[in-house]
């Protein structure tokens, strides 16, 4: 679905592809740091003990969503000034993009590639052959895998949207659930293979964020009806 | 090198400052071979043209963000709003760039990916005689070091051998070499790509069918890139030649090499094309001094002049331009007054007599393009492949790689269109690419790794 959304909304217009691309790219610098993080703690400590490992696990998560939505924040700021660049530069003095649509697609970037990292290794071995979930692990590993990768890149796009709105109303407890909604998303994976505990709260919270965007980007009840009965 | 070139009635002056462009040098042939790619591999040539005469021309960049065809862009343009253009057709142009070294890349990787051949070591070019496969780190390490060295160096040589017989015009001469290599690529790499294509994926092929394929192949790659063909053809057969020779040197090049490699040759590109005395400076200066078009067989270009199917009789009467700068030239006269422009006939160039103004809208429709040197495309498949090939994060490692060359591709453009003049498109990529490789490897697989185990999510 993701490769969908990018296909029909994004490939057609130059512009949204760089916003995409970069917005990708930010993503991944925040993984590099936060990985780094983890990495010198992970050396730093003791690498028999098991509980503690864990637990560096858990802080590595949870810095890296803490700096992934840090790196959206700057993001956010070098596309401010991208758009009072490209508005000087049209003669119209209206911007070509307006930030909702760059809010949109840094989403998209961000959750295609975080979507593509937590996946594609797991799809490259899933070519191969092997019996899943053998060593007493969940069975439904790929499926679930996949289900939370989608999951997460579609709440990656509705959370650039909401971060984006709050930081130009000052909003900013808009911003702060946008966080907490992230690390709830996050936090919830750990409850893993219980299935139930990571995946349900993970779809609900991303149809809050959906119906949430979907207001702040203009829509409306009567809008979805119209455009569901094709009016 | 990504070169620019303006075509504003302030070049006339003298001092081309803002119009270079650059071929860099490519690495040369294996070693059974002595023919050369050299002006081939190394070369990075982007060139920028404005519509700086055609401001009546229909827009045929048709998207949102590049809505100019309202404004007229007359001769006596400002500076300014020179640049405003120059920048609007930025992201146009980015994106003419983005899908070919995404093919050339995806082209490679798949290749490496499934392809066992190439990431066999089956010996090592002469080019790099010291073998890595030493006890020792620190002996690795310098005979890696030494193995860049004689390779930077035979590029050098190659680079200034070019420059020499380009400025002593020795044209058949570097015609010659150039068709040499390409004829050798496009049929002996060729051979054996399919060779072991068809041996992974156990087809058989008979030797008349495989010859008659090479052949038609090499035939109409041979003419596309040295004469005239449909624009996506020659774009499509610059990529595959890009992606052979990538794939050749991921193969023959050892490790470490490759690396060091990959780093010095950004190094030396930022050398070459910015300092005053740098081959592949002169070489542009030297092309833009006598306003000829540099060879095609080197740099990729995203657009080109309809020079087929335009009945125009003094368009005939140019060479091998597919160059957008050839039409930009001719353009740039065009929309000049007629006398000037009869005054300033190159060899190259055809009489420009005085023509309705529509005609020249059509000329000019497909001028503006980037353009890139081959060189470029095939360091950053170089790049991307080893990734793919040697990194034990697998995916995750390659694309990482491949945004960061994307985004340094990206950065590289935007510089290009704020210094207007050549510029090498390799060090920003390339220290990027790099940069991500080594940390994606070492410090971001571990935690995704883990991650996985556990099935968590970030």
């Amino acid at each position: 679905p993701a490769l969908g959304l990018f296909l029909f909304t994004i490939a057609r217009d130059p512009l949204r592809i760089i916003i995409l691309i970069a917005g990708a790219f930010f993503w991944l610098v925040s993984l590099l740091l936060s990985s780094l993080i983890w990495f010198i703690a992970v050396k730093a400590s003791d690498p028999r003990d098991e509980p503690l490992q864990k637990g560096l696990l858990i802080f590595g998560v949870m810095f890296s969503v803490l700096l992934q939505e840090a790196f959206r924040f700057l993001y956010y700021k070098l596309l401010r000034k991208a758009i009072e660049g490209l508005v000087a530069l049209s003669e119209d003095g209206c911007s070509p993009i307006s930030i909702q649509q760059m809010a949109y697609v840094a989403g998209v970037g961000f959750g295609l590639m975080s979507g593509a990292f937590s996946m594609i290794n797991l799809l490259a071995d899933a070519l191969g052959p092997g019996a899943v979930g053998i060593h007493g692990d969940s069975q439904l590993y790929f499926l679930t895998s996949a289900f939370m990768t989608m999951v997460l890149i579609f709440l990656h796009t509705f959370w650039g949207i909401l971060f984006f709105h709050g930081c130009e109303h000052r909003r900013w407890w808009e911003i702060t659930a946008v966080v907490v909604m992230h690390l709830a998303v996050s936090g919830s994976t750990f409850c893993n293979p219980l299935y139930v505990g990571s995946l349900v709260p993970s779809y609900l919270l991303m149809a809050a964020a959906a119906a949430w965007a979907y207001l702040l980007s203009g829509g409306s009840a009567q809008n979805l009806r119209r455009f569901l009965l094709c009016k | 090198m990504i070169t620019f070139m303006n075509n504003s009635d302030s070049e006339e002056e003298p001092c081309n400052e803002r119009t270079s462009l650059m071929s860099a040098e490519s690495p040369p042939v294996p070693s059974y071979q002595d023919g050369l790619q050299a002006s081939e591999a190394g070369e990075a040539q982007a060139h920028r043209k404005r519509r700086t005469g055609s401001s009546r021309s229909p827009n045929n960049v048709a998207d949102g963000d590049m809505s100019d065809s309202g404004v007229p862009v007359r001769e006596s343009t400002s500076e300014n709003e020179e640049e405003e253009l120059t920048l609007k057709y930025g992201a146009k142009h980015v994106i003419m760039l983005f899908v070919p070294v995404t093919l050339c890349m995806i082209v490679v990787v798949a290749t490496i990916k499934s392809v066992r051949f190439y990431t066999e070591k089956n010996g090592q070019l002469i080019y790099t005689p010291f073998t890595e496969d030493t006890p020792s780190v620190g002996q690795r390490l310098l005979n890696s070091v030494l193995n860049t060295i004689i390779m930077i160096s035979v590029i050098v040589v190659m680079t200034v051998f070019l420059v020499l017989l380009y400025k002593y015009r020795c044209y058949k001469f570097i015609h010659g070499w150039l068709i040499l290599s390409s004829l050798m690529l496009l049929f002996l790499f060729t051979y054996i790509y399919l060779g072991e294509v068809l041996k992974t994926y156990n087809v058989a092929m008979d030797y008349p069918t495989l010859f008659l394929v090479i052949w038609n192949f090499g035939a109409v790659g041979m003419i596309c890139i040295h004469w005239k063909g449909p624009l996506q053809l020659q774009q499509a057969y610059l990529i595959m030649i890009s992606a052979l020779m990538a794939l050749v040197f991921i193969k023959y090049l050892p490790e470490w090499s490759a690396w060091v490699i990959l780093g010095a040759i950004s190094i030396y590109d930022l050398m070459a094309v910015l300092c005053p005395k740098g081959p592949l400076r002169m070489l542009v200066e030297t092309a833009q001094e006598r306003n000829e078009p540099i060879f095609p067989a080197l740099i990729y270009s995203s657009a080109m002049m309809w020079t087929v199917g335009m009945a125009k009789p003094d368009t005939a009467a140019r060479g091998p331009s597919q160059q957008t700068w050839d039409a930009a030239e001719d353009g740039r006269e065009n929309h000049r007054s007629p006398s000037h422009a009869d005054s300033q006939m190159s060899e190259t160039r055809s009489p420009v007599p005085t023509r309705p103004i529509t005609s020249f809208e059509e000329l000019e429709e497909e001028e503006r393009g980037v353009k890139l040197g081959l060189g470029d495309f095939i360091f950053y498949s170089v790049l991307v492949g080893k990734a793919a090939a040697t990194a034990s994060g697998d995916w995750n490692t390659t694309l990482a790689c491949f945004v960061a060359i994307l985004i340094g591709l990206c950065l590289t453009l935007l510089l290009l269109a704020v210094f207007k003049k050549a510029l090498p498109a390799l060090p920003i990529s390339i220290t990027f690419g790099l940069i991500f490789y080594f940390s994606t490897d070492n410090l971001v697989r571990p935690f995704m790794d883990t991650l996985a185990f556990h099935q968590l999510y970030i």
